[in-house]
């Protein structure tokens, strides 16, 4: 029998965004580590907690830290794809839980792109699509600011396009 | 006083006769504590008590300047209200985005003939921004604002207000259409007979709360002891005289008695007087409450379905209760504050007829009507996951319990309760996916689930705006996903939950036909 089932959407993000989740990752473990050591600094006679017990501490958000900035940004990478037709936006999304997202662009309502300033580091832009749906945006991260743009003047010249208030 | 609107673009205030509401609202809010220093006197208080006292003055002169600065006004394309003390805030809804017109008006209101005015858009609802509340303008002014608003003409206005008073003596349910000699259509009204549903909605639960609140609030407050009250002692000497098995006997049976009245007079109360009717301007209208009435006006064009829930204990007697699927309303908030309600708990046959009449294209084909038509189930990969999550959850409890008794010394009494309980979840797992299904229905998409709060929706194919499918990694195991069908109206995403991945997507392609088909291959699968 027959079975329908989707394909992946046709682009994946750009390479660099790769280097960008890793950092971002690796900033927040770095806060966490530093408020480690400058624990271990306060409580150097081991008052609270001895030594030892710190320096396991460290070892163990160290060896997580490296694991989660060397495997997330690849795996990411892997399932994170967009796809934007003449008709609809769709992505997909997600590890544990993946996710598809399909909206169609006549019934678009706001096409944003935001740079925050890592992102800018990076040459990087997201794009969130929202519908009338307070359950439906769509969001791309990890685009080059290129294609960003490009996409974002597409979207936003269809959507206009079309009548009606789109609920 | 102003007792005429009209349309032009002047400034207005809300009704002068806030000014004694706010200050009532305040004491009353304040009276546990105010109670308490009457009883207690202010001799063995303190501090304490002078400072709720002034805690309650403050909120009086705040409650006041609100209606200093809230102005609001009405010009052929905008309606704007204007408030704020220090930072200054003008909200702006374009007439023509008005959706639903909200008439409230408590006790007090209506003891001075006001009415507060909520006027819902559909956009950014969850964030509260289209939201536009007018606190309180005088009825007749409200009911005039209503019409005006969704109608757009101020015809009409006569029957609407009459309406909204609710005449004891009118037409049976649902004549057919064109018979009444109004504007109006009565499609449902309350029954005496309804109130038999009372006591099984439960809402008397949350009486049962504030009165606790109450009590607590007077003793901590009032500095109240309640052990030297006289009749409360001698209850208790009475209640520790009895046997266990006794006493949690006694307390389960007040408890349900309680419950049970306090929920029969709450529904009477905020379902007294209900009538759902069909204006010719296309609008629907609902109007209910002996004490605080309520009256809600949905523009039938933006009405995009409805939604059929059965709580357990209403399902046992064949109850249901019908709600609004819309855009401009939020999705209902348990039995009273829903402003999206259609019918309030009455016979399931009621509320499958009023579906009917009020989706428009059900009407038309009533052999397939989205809130009778058979289900597509869910088959056996959803309900081994139905009995997993139960069971995982039920073990995770257990398991706990059993560290607590093992190491903490909890009761052992904890663990074994759970444990007996083992059978009920499976009765519950099972329940859960006799709910689970889906179809799709003269132009319906229609999902159910839920056991203990279940729900049926229906959803207009064309409100739908886009889907998500989403999989976690057990889900990807079992072939299954779940199915938000995304919407401006209600709750904006209604799930069909564990359906196999390919149904899902057939539901979805044929739902919105066109959208999904670039991206869609046939894969030959055998599973």
């Amino acid at each position: 029998m027959d079975t329908p089932s989707l394909r992946p959407p046709q682009h994946r993000v750009s390479r660099t965004a790769v280097w960008y989740w890793a950092a971002r990752a690796a900033l927040g473990w770095l806060v966490l580590l530093a408020a480690q050591v400058v624990w271990l600094v306060a409580d150097r006679d081991g008052s609270a907690l001895p030594v030892t017990v710190h320096v396991a501490g460290l070892v163990v958000t160290a060896v997580v830290a490296v694991a989660h900035v060397t495997v997330m940004p690849q795996w990411r990478y892997r399932v994170h794809r967009w796809e934007a037709t003449s008709g609809a936006v769709f992505t997909q999304s997600g590890w544990f839980k993946q996710e598809w997202r399909i909206a169609p662009v006549s019934r678009i309502q706001t096409v944003d792109s935001e740079r925050g300033p890592l992102e800018q580091i990076f040459r990087l832009a997201n794009v969130t699509v929202t519908t009338a749906s307070a359950a439906g945006p769509i969001k791309v991260s990890g685009l080059d600011r290129d294609t960003a743009q490009r996409l974002v003047a597409e979207l936003t010249a269809t959507a206009q396009a079309t009548a009606g208030d789109a609920t | 006083m102003i007792d005429v609107i009209e349309t032009t673009s002047a400034w207005r205030r809300l009704s002068p006769r806030m000014l004694v509401i706010h200050p009532f609202q305040e004491v009353v809010r304040a009276a546990p504590a105010l109670l308490g220093l009457l009883v207690a006197g202010s001799s063995s208080g303190g501090q304490g008590h002078l400072w709720s006292v002034a805690g309650v003055a403050l909120m009086v002169v705040l409650g006041m300047l609100r209606w200093f600065t809230t102005t609001y006004r009405i010009t052929p394309e905008h309606v704007q209200v204007r408030r704020g003390l220090l930072t200054r805030k003008v909200v702006t809804v374009p007439r023509d985005r008005v959706r639903t017109v909200d008439v409230t008006s408590h006790v007090l209101h209506r003891v001075l003939g006001l009415a507060r005015v909520e006027v819902g858009t559909g956009t950014s609802e969850r964030r509260h921004e289209g939201r536009l509340k007018l606190d309180a303008l005088t009825a007749a002014e409200a009911a005039r604002l209503r019409v005006e608003l969704l109608h757009r003409s101020p015809v009409a206005a006569v029957a609407t207000v009459a309406a909204a008073t609710a005449s004891p003596t009118a037409s049976p349910v649902a004549p057919p259409a064109g018979s009444t000699p109004a504007a109006e259509t009565e499609l449902a009204r309350m029954r005496p007979e309804w109130v038999r549903f009372g006591p099984f909605t439960m809402s008397g639960l949350v009486t049962v709360g504030v009165v606790a609140g109450f009590v607590s609030r007077l003793v901590s407050e009032g500095n109240v002891d309640l052990g030297r009250v006289g009749p409360v002692q001698e209850t208790w000497r009475w209640f520790s005289a009895l046997s266990l098995p006794l006493e949690i006997a006694t307390v389960v049976l007040v408890l349900v008695v309680f419950v049970s009245v306090a929920s029969t007079l709450g529904y009477v109360l905020a379902f007294g007087n209900f009538r759902l009717t069909r204006h010719a301007e296309g609008t629907l209208h609902v109007t209910r409450g002996l004490l605080t009435t309520r009256a809600t006006t949905i523009e039938e064009r933006r009405l995009r379905g409805v939604e059929v829930s059965e709580p357990l204990l209403l399902r046992a007697v064949r109850g249901a209760r019908l709600s609004a699927v819309t855009t401009g309303l939020r999705a209902a908030q348990g039995s009273q504050r829903g402003g999206s309600l259609l019918l309030p708990p009455a016979p399931r046959a009621d509320a499958v007829s009023v579906a009917r009449l009020v989706l428009p294209r059900a009407s038309a084909a009533p052999q397939a009507s989205p809130v009778t038509a058979d289900l597509t189930a869910h088959g056996p990969a959803a309900l081994r996951r139905r009995f997993t999550r139960a069971y995982g959850v039920h073990a995770l409890v257990l398991a706990a319990l059993l560290a607590l008794w093992w190491w903490a010394g909890l009761p052992s009494w904890t663990w074994l309760t759970a444990a007996a309980l083992l059978p009920l979840t499976a009765l519950l797992a099972a329940d859960r996916y006799r709910s689970l299904g889906h179809a799709l229905t003269s132009g319906y998409l229609v999902t159910r689930w839920g056991s203990l709060a279940r729900r049926r929706v229906a959803v207009e194919c064309d409100g739908v705006i886009g889907w998500n499918i989403e999989r976690s990694f057990f889900q990807r195991r079992a072939r299954l996903a779940t199915l938000t069908a995304t919407t401006a109206a209600g709750k904006q995403g209604y799930q069909v939950r564990d359906v196999d991945l390919a149904e899902a997507l057939r539901l979805a392609a044929a739902g919105t036909p066109g959208l999904l088909d670039p991206f869609l291959v046939e894969a030959q699968h055998v599973s």
